[in-house]
């Protein structure tokens, strides 16, 4: 068993970062995930594995430093909180377009504008539809507890090589705040300067040498149907990662006729209503999401075979419960699909999500039949 | 005094006896690809290029080096330098080269900037990639206006100057001044070499890669950013000849942008300048 601590979800971040053998966080403060950075500088890992961290000017140039040393085959980082993402989307959108792995970490607050310093979940179309400009996607993963904020680093930044493509955590105030019990990796080595050119010396900028062709790290191209066939090498690449790489957690959804689904804080929430619905003789189930994208659409739609309603529980008016809808739609499901969220950095309460179960589903519960529509 | 401008035939070389090594007086570096490059013809793109590479392969850097190319004209520089290169956004290229410099220090990175990418978009990543002294060297290309996207007013504009934008001159009230962003880098005590050049004539591209040279090897001996300027034509834009060009540069772009070292000396003192 690894080292045993009790941490925030946000120093579990920058420890994570160090020992999974990360070679570079650029960051930015912004609350409610400046102790990312704060961890690193303190903990100094420079002296130690000779991972680089750099306070940058802005989120601007933290994700186009992320973008230069990614290029060079490097593991490289950064995190940030809702409008600083809003910041980085083109770097973002450049990082996918050049096709290069780094890992990104957004501890959601409330949107829009400044919003608010509190938890929220309103990113979810930001992260999975795209954020930045162009056709491109980023894996997405949802972590629900600290062990997984420590867990999904590692994880991130494997998928980040894996496809050679942006990989994001999408935490929140909430999960990057508390403190829980965490298991710690053991420290990895830092890829050296051989293994690095052995592994991507075809596309990073290791240095041109008599025996390869110089590399261009670009997302330009000015031809169209080269530009084209771009774009549809990324989309096999995003197929792909739809085939491969959902990941989610069924809880008591076997028999499940009314299935809630959430990822992150909300899910940890709504764990507990699916105990008090269940104690009130209610046969609900909780699907967890992990990979918001790519999104766990199968699971869903084997549950709707049988459910009669889908809960979409989010800190948000309403976006995920779209990727629910869809998903139902074309398994040509009958089951409904309703959402019930907070907003404003609230986090709903596990007796508000049975409320609004019993509440949104009240024709199901009291025919006990599926509504056509 | 008689002038005797008859070579006798027995001292005219022959063809064979031209291409001997020892009589070579220029060559194409090595380093410079042969791409044909999409540059107009007058434009100062070319030269800087060609003084570049040679330094590279001269001062045995191609395995080392990393290229940061600009949104701009050099958008495709990348094409012409054989080493390896990445693009950035438009302006972020000093914060794309702290990212490579910064997890690769013993790399030489360069950026490759027009001054609507480093002094209008780019305002920001340049003077804090500059004001932290990253291990980098900077070239800046003003030509005062932006080519690539049709000629429009870029912040070096001078005053009165007519572009796409200022149909009626640079106007002061309405566009600002014609920034010396050069001079604010100066300023940082995290540059320690701010030269401005120019490449119209021979004797000034000789001086640009001395100056080029210099910058390099300050980089290499970790002294922190060197930045380079180079006042540069864009005849297309300015809507000149080539040589009208030069001679239009010459009477209003250096007068404004006086050439010469604007900083030498170590990281971390201030200039006066």
């Amino acid at each position: 068993m690894g080292e045993l601590r009790l941490m925030k979800g946000n120093e579990v971040l920058a420890e994570a970062a160090i020992r999974c053998g990360c070679d570079g966080y650029f960051g930015y403060p912004i609350t409610p995930q400046s102790e990312v950075m704060e961890t690193l500088m303190a903990r100094q890992p420079w002296n130690e594995t000779g991972m680089t961290v750099l306070q940058a000017e802005s989120e601007v140039a933290s994700i186009n430093m992320v973008y230069g040393a990614a290029a060079t085959g490097k593991k490289v980082m950064t995190s940030s909180s809702s409008p600083g993402i809003s910041l980085m989307a083109e770097g973002i959108s450049y990082i996918a377009g050049a096709e290069l792995p780094c890992l990104i970490v957004n501890v959601q607050r409330g949107g829009p504008g400044l919003g608010t310093i509190q938890p929220s979940q309103a990113d979810y179309f930001q992260s999975v539809k795209g954020g930045g400009h162009g056709d491109y996607k980023m894996i997405v993963l949802a972590p629900a507890s600290v062990q997984e904020m420590n867990d999904f680093v590692d994880l991130g930044f494997e998928l980040a090589f894996k496809y050679r493509n942006p990989a994001m955590i999408l935490a929140d105030g909430a999960i990057g705040q508390m403190m829980e019990k965490v298991e710690l990796a053991d420290q990895k080595p830092r890829w050296t300067k051989e293994q690095i050119v052995e592994m991507s010396s075809d596309w990073a900028t290791t240095g041109k040498t008599a025996n390869r062709k110089k590399n261009i790290v670009t997302s330009l191209e000015m031809d169209s149907d080269k530009m084209e066939e771009n774009n549809l090498r990324f989309q096999k690449k995003y197929q792909k990662m739809e085939e491969e790489e959902v990941r989610y957690e069924a809880i008591q959804c076997d028999d499940a006729e009314f299935v809630i689904v959430a990822f992150g804080t909300s899910a940890r929430v709504c764990q507990k209503a699916v105990e008090i619905a269940r104690a009130k003789g209610l046969k609900v189930g909780l699907l967890r999401p992990i990979t918001l994208f790519p999104f766990p659409k199968k699971a869903i739609q084997e549950l709707a075979r049988k459910a009669k309603g889908f809960l979409s529980v989010e800190m948000s008016a309403g976006q995920m419960v779209e990727d629910i809808k869809l998903s139902v739609y074309e398994a040509g499901s009958n089951a409904r699909v309703n959402h019930f969220g907070r907003m404003g950095g609230i986090i709903p309460t596990p007796d508000e999500v049975v409320e609004a179960l019993e509440e949104k589903f009240s024709w199901e519960l009291s025919y006990g039949v599926k509504r056509s529509y | 005094m008689e002038l005797n401008v008859v070579t006798k035939p027995e001292e005219i070389m022959d063809i064979k006896e031209i291409i001997k090594p020892e009589n070579l007086v220029y060559q194409k570096s090595e380093v410079l690809n042969d791409d044909v490059m999409h540059y107009c013809p007058g434009c100062s793109h070319g030269v800087v290029h060609k003084i570049l590479a040679e330094l590279i392969e001269e001062m045995g850097l191609q395995e080392k080096t990393v290229g940061v190319a600009p949104v701009g004209c050099a958008v495709f520089a990348y094409n012409y330098i054989d080493i390896d290169w990445q693009e950035a956004a438009h302006g972020r290229a000093p914060a794309v080269a702290t990212g490579i410099v910064r997890v690769n220090p013993d790399n030489f990175v360069f950026t490759y900037q027009g001054d609507g990418d480093l002094a209008s978009i780019g305002a920001g990543e340049i003077m804090h990639a500059c004001n932290r002294g990253e291990n980098i060297l900077v070239i800046f290309i003003n030509n005062g206006i932006y080519g690539m996207t049709g000629g429009q007013m870029a912040p070096t504009t001078l005053e009165g100057m007519v572009t796409a934008t200022t149909p009626f001159g640079r106007n002061v009230d309405l566009n600002g001044y014609p920034m010396k962003i050069t001079n604010l880098i100066a300023q940082l005590p995290g540059t320690s070499y701010v030269t401005r050049q120019a490449v119209h004539t021979a004797a000034t591209v000789r001086k640009c890669k001395r100056s080029l040279k210099k910058a390099i090897q300050n980089v290499l001996d970790k002294k922190g950013t060197s930045f380079v300027e180079v006042v540069s034509t864009c005849n297309s834009g300015w809507k000149m000849s080539p040589v009208e060009a030069n001679n239009w540069m010459e009477e209003n772009m250096i007068p404004y942008y006086p050439l010469g070292d604007l900083k030498d000396s170590v990281k971390g003192e201030h200039s006066d300048n």
